[in-house]
């Protein structure tokens, strides 16, 4: 089974995040949601249409951008943009009006001739954001819409994908790049095994996981990891790099214990910084807390 | 309100039909099974026998027809289905049934515009054309006929590969193209040959085309167009609920 009785609200003009490790059902609910898929049992509403008895009418009100690249390459990009304006109903001056304007905002109007099988993987890309707001969709599906891409091409995305939300579109977002969902989402849902594991802000996420403060400590001289396990507090310990990562509940009280363990080693602490939870972090507790059977906050 | 949200959806299927014909009239096996495969059975039909050509042009037309209305059709859903359009089209706002007909039309409108030469062959060739408006009839009907035929071929199976789905239809289409009286005249036909040739809407359209070329026709001219009709809906209906049913294995 896919996804196993995923229930969720996204609020009109939010970014909606939808994070989880690969094969833990995102883009099944998207697929879903946007009807290409039937669900086997359950309902879900686009702005109050049923996307099963009111398929047409809760599409109508999408753009998506799929995880494959599906323009069709045979087309140009310009050909691609009308023809997906036409299957929205768009007449063709607001087409053409659009179609122009996106273009020109994600860089690719000079190239709008070009048949799109000799664009690259970001130019597609930019192509397929085109095509899915073409019809000025309250809702836009956007699903890792910038994996595998170059910075210059991400960064493009991001905003474009801010504005939107900031303009009232409803986004839902997938990912796999914490930092772009923490930057950009209003709210988070985590899945896992095709079972939500936990919505909520990134912010409080963060503040809700106690045992996840950190304290990022390097010393003069090589330390061992079971030593470090023994200091008060620890958690856990990860290394990163020449540094240590130590996981605590309390990382006040933890720099304490860390002075005495570096005087009693006689190791010199060469730098020494307190870290807030990372939604990373969070993100990696939860999935394999999940895995052990172990729900985390719930 | 019923009859705006058909007609919306009737221009998507204009939208539908208009970017197959930009993509798939110049794919490879679209020419190949279209016009050329038509062509060289014509010709292996027609050199070595002492037959006026005048006699064959009606046979020309409704291989021709029936060839190339079947042509574009089969490749399409499969095609799209390995490009992961389909996809995005299945997610757009437009009913399967107007992506189908869609279809239908791409290939309807390949099928009436390559059966053009052989009429105006048959010009050439000193053929006088009665009843043009029957025959006009009859190639939009049967074409028809033949492009929903063509979308019934790749329904099942399910596949994604347009090769296999081409090598099927053929495994269809060219029985019916033998026992439909193309090549031999319906009234030379044994009985148990009449009962086979029946069952191919070619042979009604051939029948249709020989009235109008020859001026004479086995069946009715009520009972072709009838069967012709009864045909394109069966086929249209299947296609759509078969493909409705495969749809998610092509997903």
């Amino acid at each position: 089974m896919a996804v196993d009785h995923v229930s969720f609200q996204v609020e009109q003009g939010k970014l909606f995040g939808f994070l989880g490790p690969n094969a833990a059902g995102k883009t099944t609910t998207i697929r879903m949601l946007t009807g290409v898929i039937r669900p086997d049992e359950g309902t879900a509403r686009i702005f109050g249409h049923d996307i099963l008895r009111e398929g047409l009418k809760s599409r109508q009100l999408m753009g998506i951008v799929p995880e494959m690249a599906n323009a069709y390459v045979d087309l140009s990009a310009w050909n691609n943009i009308m023809l997906t304006g036409e299957l929205y109903g768009i007449p063709k001056s607001d087409r053409q009006t659009r179609a122009e304007k996106l273009l020109k905002t994600v860089g690719l109007y000079r190239r709008k001739d070009q048949l799109v099988k000799d664009f690259s993987r970001g130019m597609r890309q930019k192509l397929l954001l085109c095509m899915a707001m073409i019809n000025e969709p309250k809702i836009l599906f956007l699903d890792e819409p910038t994996s595998g891409l170059d910075v210059e091409s991400q960064r493009l995305i991001r905003n474009m994908t801010r504005e939107l939300a900031e303009n009232g579109t409803t986004v839902f977002l997938t990912t796999h790049n914490m930092e772009e969902a923490n930057q950009l989402c209003d709210s988070i849902a985590i899945i896992n095994h095709g079972k939500i594991a936990t919505i909520d802000s990134p912010e409080r996420l963060k503040s809700r996981s106690s045992g996840l403060q950190s304290i990022e400590v390097s010393f003069s001289t090589a330390v061992d990891i079971k030593d470090l396990l023994t200091i008060q507090g620890v958690t856990d310990v990860r290394k990163l790099g020449d540094k240590w990562r130590l996981y605590m509940e309390n990382p006040s009280e933890g720099i304490d214990a860390l002075v005495n363990f570096a005087r009693a080693g006689n190791a010199m602490i060469i730098s020494l910084n307190t870290l807030a939870p990372t939604l990373e972090d969070v993100f990696l507790k939860l999935t394999q807390e999940k895995e052990k059977g172990d729900p985390y906050g719930e | 309100m019923a009859n705006s949200l058909y007609w919306e959806q009737f221009k998507r299927s204009f939208a539908i039909a208009k970017k197959n014909i930009r993509i798939y009239y110049s794919k490879g096996p679209v020419i190949i099974f279209g016009l050329l495969v038509p062509f060289f059975l014509f010709l292996s039909f027609y050199i070595g026998r002492n037959l006026p050509v005048g006699a064959l042009i009606p046979g020309l037309l409704g291989m021709t027809a029936f060839f190339t209305a079947t042509s574009v059709g089969p490749a399409i859903v499969p095609w799209e289905a390995r490009a992961k359009t389909l996809e995005r089209l299945i997610s757009s706002p437009i009913s399967l049934w107007a992506i189908f007909l869609g279809d239908v039309l791409s290939s309807f409108l390949f099928g009436v515009f390559v059966s053009i030469f052989p009429m105006i062959a048959g010009v050439f060739v000193g053929i006088e054309m009665t009843n043009l408006l029957i025959l006009a009839l009859a190639v939009v009907i049967a074409t028809f006929c033949f492009a929903s035929l063509s979308i019934l071929l790749s329904s099942y199976p399910p596949t994604d590969t347009p090769a296999g789905v081409m090598m099927i239809s053929s495994m269809i289409k060219f029985p019916l193209v033998f026992i439909s009286g193309v090549f031999i005249p319906l009234e030379d036909l044994p009985a148990w040959g009449k009962t086979l040739a029946s069952i191919s809407p070619l042979t009604y359209f051939t029948d249709l085309a020989k009235l109008c070329m020859q001026g004479t026709s086995y069946f009715p001219v009520e009972l072709d167009f009838t069967v012709l009709v009864m045909f394109t809906i069966v086929f249209l209906v299947l296609a759509i609920k078969i493909h409705e049913r495969t749809m998610p294995q092509r997903l």
